[in-house]
């Protein structure tokens, strides 16, 4: 359900609440939710290297400190360990940046975990450019397009922290490697609760609508359900919003039903537009034979700029304004322009 | 407890078998990495016929001990030792490398029973055998992790990641042996990227190190069972590290120390040669 920002007391989780989610992170959420996780399933164990901390991972640290490893600036130790772990009977989630997650310790991913279809889950955290004051050394725009690739992954993007909460809850029922991304935190609630009917490989409709289909994940969520709403009431636009959530197994269902019901369909995702979340729809679109006009927003075959992340967001069209221009681009809407044009933002 | 005079000669007898099977191995897939596989035999025979605890017909019991061929190249040679003790038939291993076999160079533990870790990339078997005894240790469970590196594998940055993290967990429980046979594809190791003073380097890495002519079974038993006593140890802190010097290509004459045989192919002629070779050491 659709909620904005929400401020009541509403408690769904046991461990955290709606005040949680709009003053922690999702990787804080996260924390919290695997050390409840935790207190269930003994096989559960943690690791990361050095960024205890900055993932959050610490959190199921200071429940159970004999269960949290730290390799130290190691990727390929943390990831190669993971997976022994994973060999002796348990199940370990791995934390540390996405940027050193996918590409430091890839062929750990790959060959240890993948090739072997181990239970390791992977939170992938500062995906995106959301780490975007760091530089680029620290964003992480390819990792969809690298995880998508290995055989027997599952990746997930999560639009918020419920839905982070969600996906790590769910990933423990699914067999085998699950890469779940996520922001640097400070990214906005789209949802009110963890009560949507989640399930991975299912795109959930945060908005429906008959004109036009966004396809988005990750923070894009929350852009996109807002300029549906604003496109609702100034053009008259229906637009539906199809938060993609799993980027692996795609819902080709989702996406072909919006071609056929809508016509026209733009992704929008915090990742480059080559081998994430619009390649993988229009791989769907191709192979089809259903007919529509299609575009992709994210950023093009670049490195990134630096700045805050909403500034990024805003430079490289991935926000609430970029999706509103860019879907009147695309259905030929002049749009006027007039004394009350904040009203639109 | 040292090996009997009677359990060294049944060992030395086993590993001219399972040489041999190399050969034949390596003759039916057509090539294979022969070198490595015969300058490890005598360490894999001593794990295999004396130490594993492992049940060939119950490959994944939860309490066998683990068994990680870091240097997967020798897949030729632990094929053949996993197939004589009885894991899966010898047939089988006449389709190794064939089309849609189990067995390729580099074993794939989802296909060959008795493999604990599908390696071949090297580099990569250290870190878990190191995940699998910290399991252990989590899990309260006893048995142990083996985990045979080649010397040239040294090179690896990974290696070295894994090797400080054993020794910072004090895992004891894992046991590393480096197949030290001084040859890389491109050449002596000391000339393609020095390791030297390579057991130095693993003393500083916190590690005890052991040692030993790795085709000697005396020697063979001594550094193993030195290992394992320390796992026991709840005062010992050091993870052991077995560094075996070997001969590549150990046992067949025109193999031994040449660079040549890292990776060969025998046609019937050659490999009557390498068994008549191998069957004339004592």
């Amino acid at each position: 359900m659709m909620a904005g920002r929400p401020t009541t007391a509403a408690v769904t989780g046991t461990t955290w609440n709606v005040y949680d989610a709009n003053t922690l992170t999702q990787a804080e959420i996260y924390g919290r939710v695997l050390t409840e996780l935790g207190e269930k399933d003994a096989r559960i164990v943690a690791l990361t290297a050095d960024l205890a901390k900055s993932t959050k991972i610490g959190v199921f640290g200071e429940r159970f400190p004999e269960r949290l490893v730290n390799v130290g600036i190691a990727e390929q130790n943390l990831f190669g360990m993971a997976a022994g772990m994973a060999r002796s009977g348990l199940l370990p989630f791995v934390s540390t940046m996405s940027v050193f997650a996918s590409m430091r310790a890839l062929e750990q991913v790959r060959t240890d975990i993948c090739y072997q279809g181990l239970d390791v889950k992977i939170i992938a955290t500062h995906g995106g450019i959301s780490f975007g004051q760091a530089g680029t050394t620290h964003h992480c725009t390819e990792d969809i397009a690298i995880m998508r690739a290995l055989a027997g992954m599952t990746m997930i993007v999560p639009a918020d922290g419920y839905e982070t909460a969600n996906a790590v809850r769910a990933c423990i029922e699914r067999p085998g490697p699950v890469y779940i991304r996520l922001g640097r935190g400070f990214e906005p609630l789209h949802y009110a609760d963890e009560d949507y009917g989640f399930r991975i490989g299912t795109a959930v409709e945060i908005a429906p609508g008959a004109d036009f289909t966004v396809v988005c994940c990750g923070v894009a969520v929350y852009h996109a359900a807002q300029a549906a709403a604003i496109l609702a009431e100034t053009d008259g636009v229906s637009v539906r919003v199809l938060n993609m959530h799993t980027l692996k197994p795609l819902d080709d269902a989702a996406v072909l039903a919006a071609a056929r019901e809508t016509g026209h369909i733009l992704t929008v995702e915090e990742h480059t537009v080559i081998g994430g979340l619009g390649s993988a729809v229009a791989d769907v679109l191709a192979q089809s034979g259903v007919t529509c006009t299609f575009a992709k927003v994210g950023l093009p075959d670049c490195y990134s700029e630096v700045g805050y992340p909403e500034d990024l967001y805003c430079h490289y069209g991935i926000d609430i304004d970029g999706i509103v221009d860019r879907i009147r681009v695309m259905l030929g809407i002049v749009a006027e322009l007039d004394e009350d044009w904040e009203d639109e933002v | 407890m040292p090996l009997t005079d009677d359990e060294i000669r049944g060992l030395r007898a086993k590993a001219r078998e399972l040489r041999c099977l190399m050969i034949d191995v390596t003759t039916w897939a057509g090539g294979a990495h022969i070198g490595g596989a015969l300058s490890s035999a005598d360490l894999l025979t001593a794990l295999y016929y004396k130490y594993l605890n492992v049940r060939p017909d119950e490959p994944d019991w939860p309490q066998r001990d683990r068994f990680v061929l870091s240097k997967g190249h020798a897949g030729v040679g632990l094929a053949s030792v996993l197939a004589d003790r009885g894991y899966f038939p010898n047939d089988l291993l006449h389709e190794f490398n064939h089309f849609k076999s189990p067995f390729g160079m580099h074993l794939d533990g989802a296909k060959v029973p008795g493999v604990d870790a599908s390696t071949g990339s090297l580099g990569h078997g250290l870190s878990q055998a190191l995940g699998m005894a910290w399991g252990a240790r989590y899990q309260g469970e006893s048995w142990l992790t083996y985990c045979l590196l080649g010397d040239g594998e040294c090179n690896e940055g990974s290696v070295w990641e894994a090797a400080m993290a054993a020794s910072h967990h004090r895992a004891t429980n894992l046991i590393t042996l480096v197949d030290r046979n001084r040859l890389m594809i491109d050449g002596p190791t000391e000339d393609v990227m020095s390791l030297e003073p390579l057991a130095d380097k693993w003393r500083a890495f916190g590690f005890q190190v052991v040692e030993i002519d790795g085709h000697d079974f005396a020697q063979i038993a001594a550094a193993v069972e030195g290992a394992r006593a320390r796992a026991r140890r709840p005062d010992a802190v050091a993870p052991t590290v077995v560094i075996a010097h070997t001969v590549k290509g150990k046992g067949v004459d025109f193999m031994e120390d040449n660079v040549k045989w890292h990776y060969g192919s025998l046609d019937s002629e050659l490999a009557a040669r390498a068994r008549a070779s191998i069957e004339r050491v004592a």
